[in-house]
């Protein structure tokens, strides 16, 4: 292995890359990279975090030049960078980070820059309205096109995203990490409708983290590491194991989970929530945490795990029901509140709740420790720089320094500054949503190890995720459905019962 | 149940599913575009107590001519803002476009006139004046990225001090007639300003609500990457609003020169508060992206309803400077109230 495999077919590819540079500042993000995409295949793109993948992307569509090599379509080169329009027609792209503009309603979203008209050359709003309305069905979006797009959940505006992405009518897709935030039916609804349109003919560079996905959808498998194209096989021929050793650089495959010791009975009851109710989206919930427990809340979107963390960590307000954190009962809906209570808190949206995009890591990590940072309300910058370092170190986010801004780290690099600023409080209680969405294989059982290490020390921990990995580190997991906990599995429960309850299938074995 | 109104969605982020929970959001979007309107009423009816004139024809007319050159300001600024930038340098275009074309064509003699060119160019000049201003604002702003609140700051005193250096610190006196009819004539009884700033905001609003360019101020001012990814050229409609702006800017100066009949050195100065707190209270956010044309034409209007009342009210001249800065917070802190949102 090692050597790439250029496939050959008679009609030649759709689109290719052929060394491609590209550098940051002192950060090199593709170093002489190459990529060939047959037409009609599905063809994956995997690499840990930071690998330069969405680099990748960039030049692909047009909104980068590549600082060396080409880029060709269809075996003519890429149009030059300002004609836009020619580059949609070859290729349409869901990105990692949303393109989605908030105060623009859903239905101007998808139709950005190609509004209809009426006689007069006017925006026609009603037919687009129509048009997005039908568009959205389609996908069993069930929203009104007219809201602002803002007001959507994270879900459904990835919906959004990749439905206006599909609804170009470009041969040549390019989905940059779409499953990261959807529910395992989400998911399969996705998977469907790509597997329609590849009977169509369309071709799709696929890129995610969930190795499974890769091994469900695709048939080509590209891998990059450190900037620089490793191989390129058929996904049929290329086993897990070998897969991630591409990834990583190394022989060691993933390591077998140890079973964790068991927590005290008479532990500190960390959290204590009572009878917690808000409408729909979720009803009558108790759960006690003890210090040192690592519980889960899962559940598919809609299940209200998401609303309930939510309120746990302080960022809604229930209708009924209590919250008490290590004994104090803080303000409910208040953050800071809940801050000084000691939650640390693991946002379920980076973009939208976590990161400040233009201050750098060191701001960005150290936001919610001032107390830390100097004496009498005064930042030192080197304490600050001091601790961020320590942070980059241990959880191993690849970054040249503190003083870069997040946004320019890669997706799964910035989810580990959210995290690093959860633990920078050293938390009585961890809330963790979605905590490794994004996050490449070895990261992730990085960050979950990192997790456990902490709850040995004391912290009481709730994860609210669908991800089994996140969900097999807990030692309890209350699943939910419809806003109700429905059901409880200790640790060592089975993949396919985990999944049924999500489900609210009943299972009787 | 007991607390009802600790309402998730202040969160920021409800998912609203069925169309129960979205009906109200939608009706709110809507609505905001007319929050100042129950306040216009109630302003109108406050100043019919004050003084019985108020409501007459000629007293709003009064209003609308007064406020017909400085709305151009508000139609310009609000512009730059929903593209998600800002130009303080619109109120010293709004003096020196006006005033270099005086400088050109008032015969020598009078004041510092070099009597160069014919009257017939005056008004060509200012708006080229406005092109140019516009031009020069972009090339800082876009073609060198740099940031537009110190370019357009940068702008605003050497254009002020042009406009001074020109003049000598004199007002301009005995202009061409092509100067003064504009702000001037009267049309259909009505004066002719008035119906220019209502037909330059018509087409503002048509533009913004109804035409992809305008559309695509709004992608530009909420999120410039994803406007960049949907194919927008992103430079050339900033290019084009800031030059716009300038432009409006330097109609409005015109206006206002013809109905005085002369361009006074500090022409404009100071203006720019009154225009970025209308744009403000009218719903437009200076963060970009957000507002519209018909939200900031209220927002000027209801200020200078405002002011016109006060002075109905006969509150010494030497007061209402203060008076207008206060009324102009508080109608901030209102609008805060009633748009339920937090001003950014
Ligand atoms: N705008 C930028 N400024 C500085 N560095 C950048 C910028 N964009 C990307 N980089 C750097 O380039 C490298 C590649 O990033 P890229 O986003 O392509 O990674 P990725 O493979 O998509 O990772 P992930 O799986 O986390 O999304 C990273 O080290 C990143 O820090
Ligand atoms: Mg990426």
């Amino acid at each position: 292995m090692g050597a790439s495999t250029s496939p050959s077919s008679v009609t030649g590819p759709i689109a290719e890359a052929e060394r491609i540079t590209k550098r940051y500042g002192e950060t090199v993000a593709l170093d002489g990279a190459h990529i060939t995409i047959t037409p009609g295949e599905t063809h994956a793109l995997v690499g840990r975090n930071g690998a330069g993948k969405s680099t990748l992307v960039s030049i692909l569509t047009g909104l980068q030049e590549p600082d060396e090599g080409a880029i060709r379509f269809g075996g003519r080169p890429a149009p030059r960078l300002s004609e836009r329009d020619a580059w949609r027609e070859r290729v349409a792209c869901v990105y990692q980070k949303s393109t989605i503009i908030p105060e623009l309603t859903v239905a101007e979203n998808l139709y950005l820059n190609r509004h209809d008209h009426n006689g007069l050359r006017l925006v026609s709003w009603k037919s687009m309205w129509k048009k997005a309305a039908d568009l959205l069905e389609t996908w069993s979006v069930d929203v009104d096109v007219r809201l602002p797009a803002k007001e959507l959940g994270v879900e459904q505006r990835q919906f959004v995203e990749i439905a206006r992405a599909l609804s170009f009518g470009a041969r040549f897709i390019i989905l940059d990490e779409p499953t990261a935030q959807l529910d395992g039916a989400a998911i399969a609804r996705l998977f469907d409708r790509m597997r329609a349109m590849r009977e169509q003919g369309v071709t799709f560079l696929f890129i995610s983290h969930h190795l499974q996905e890769i091994y469900e959808i695709c048939d080509t498998v590209t891998v990059f590491r450190d900037a620089r194209h490793i191989l390129t096989a058929p996904v049929m021929e290329l086993p897990r194991g070998d897969l991630v050793a591409a990834m990583t650089g190394e022989a060691a495959g993933l390591q077998e989970r140890k079973a964790r010791p068991s927590v005290p009975v008479d532990a500190d009851v960390i959290l204590d929530v009572r009878g917690l109710t808000d409408g729909d989206l979720y009803a009558g919930v108790d759960l006690r945490v003890r210090a040192g427990e690592i519980v889960g809340l899962a559940g598919l979107g809609g299940s209200g795990k998401t609303e309930l963390a939510e309120t746990i960590a302080g960022l809604r307000a229930p209708r009924e029901g209590t919250v008490e954190v290590a004994g104090r009962r803080p303000r409910a809906g208040s953050v800071p509140d809940s801050l000084a209570a000691g939650v640390g808190l693991v946002p379920r949206d980076r973009h939208h709740q976590g990161l400040i995009p233009l201050m750098s890591i060191a701001d960005n990590t150290t936001m919610t420790v001032p107390e830390r940072l100097g004496t009498a309300g005064l930042v030192s910058g080197r304490r600050r720089d001091e601790l961020a370092r320590e942070m980059i170190t241990n959880l191993a986010i690849k970054t040249p320094g503190p003083e870069l801004p997040v946004n320019g780290l890669s997706g799964g690099n910035q989810q580990k500054v959210v995290m690093a600023r959860a633990l920078a409080s050293d938390p009585r209680l961890l809330v963790l949503i979605t905590p490794t969405a994004g996050v490449d294989v070895r990261s992730k059982e990085f960050l979950l190890a990192k997790v456990e290490e902490i709850a040995g020390k004391g912290t009481g921990v709730v994860i609210a995720s669908d991800e089994l990995d996140d969900l097999r580190l807990c030692d309890r997991v209350l699943v939910m459905f419809h806003g109700r906990v429905t059901t409880e599995l200790a640790a060592g429960w089975h993949d396919h019962e985990m999944v049924a309850a999500m489900e609210g299938v009943e299972l009787d074995a | 149940m007991p607390e009802t109104t600790a309402a998730p969605a202040e969160t920021g982020r409800p998912a609203p599913k069925g169309s129960a929970g979205s009906r109200p959001a939608l009706r709110l979007a809507r609505l905001r575009d007319f929050a100042l309107v129950p306040a216009i009423i109630a302003i109108a009816i406050v100043g019919q107590i004050v003084h019985p004139i108020f409501l007459q024809a000629d007293n709003i007319i009064n209003i609308l001519q007064t406020m017909s050159e400085i709305s151009l300001l508000v139609l310009a600024q609000a512009l730059v803002l929903i593209v998600g930038k800002m130009d303080l340098s619109l109120e010293s275009t709004f003096g020196l476009a006006p005033g270099v074309a005086a400088w050109l064509t008032v015969a020598v003699g009078t004041g510092s006139g070099l009597g160069l060119l014919s009257g017939f160019w005056a008004i060509p000049i200012t708006l080229a004046v406005g092109v140019l201003v516009g031009v020069v604002n972009a090339l800082f702003i876009v073609r060198f990225g740099l940031n537009g609140f110190i370019v357009t700051l940068g702008m605003l005193i050497v254009l002020r001090g042009l406009l001074t250096g020109i003049s000598g610190g004199q007002t301009f006196f005995n202009l061409p007639e092509s100067m003064t009819y504009l702000g001037s004539a009267m049309w259909f009884g009505v004066p002719a300003s008035i119906w220019i700033c209502l037909l330059l905001f018509a087409v503002g609003v048509l533009v913004m609500g109804f035409t992809g360019f305008g559309r695509s101020l709004y992608a530009i001012g909420g999120n410039v990457d994803a406007a960049k990814a949907a194919g927008i050229r992103t430079d050339r409609v900033l290019w084009i609003t800031l030059i716009a702006a300038s432009v409006l800017a330097a109609i409005g100066g015109l206006l206002l020169t013809g109905r005085l009949a002369s361009v006074a050195a500090a022409q404009g100065d100071g203006a720019i508060f009154t225009v970025f707190a209308a744009a403000v209270i009218g719903g437009v956010s200076l963060n970009g992206g957000k507002g519209t044309v018909f939200g900031a034409f209220t927002g000027i209007l209801l200020l200078y309803m405002i002011q016109n009342v006060l002075t109905l009210a006969g509150v010494p001249a030497q007061w209402i400077e203060a008076l207008n800065g206060a009324i102009i917070l508080t109608a901030l802190a209102l609008s805060r109230l009633t748009g339920g949102k937090t001003q950014e």
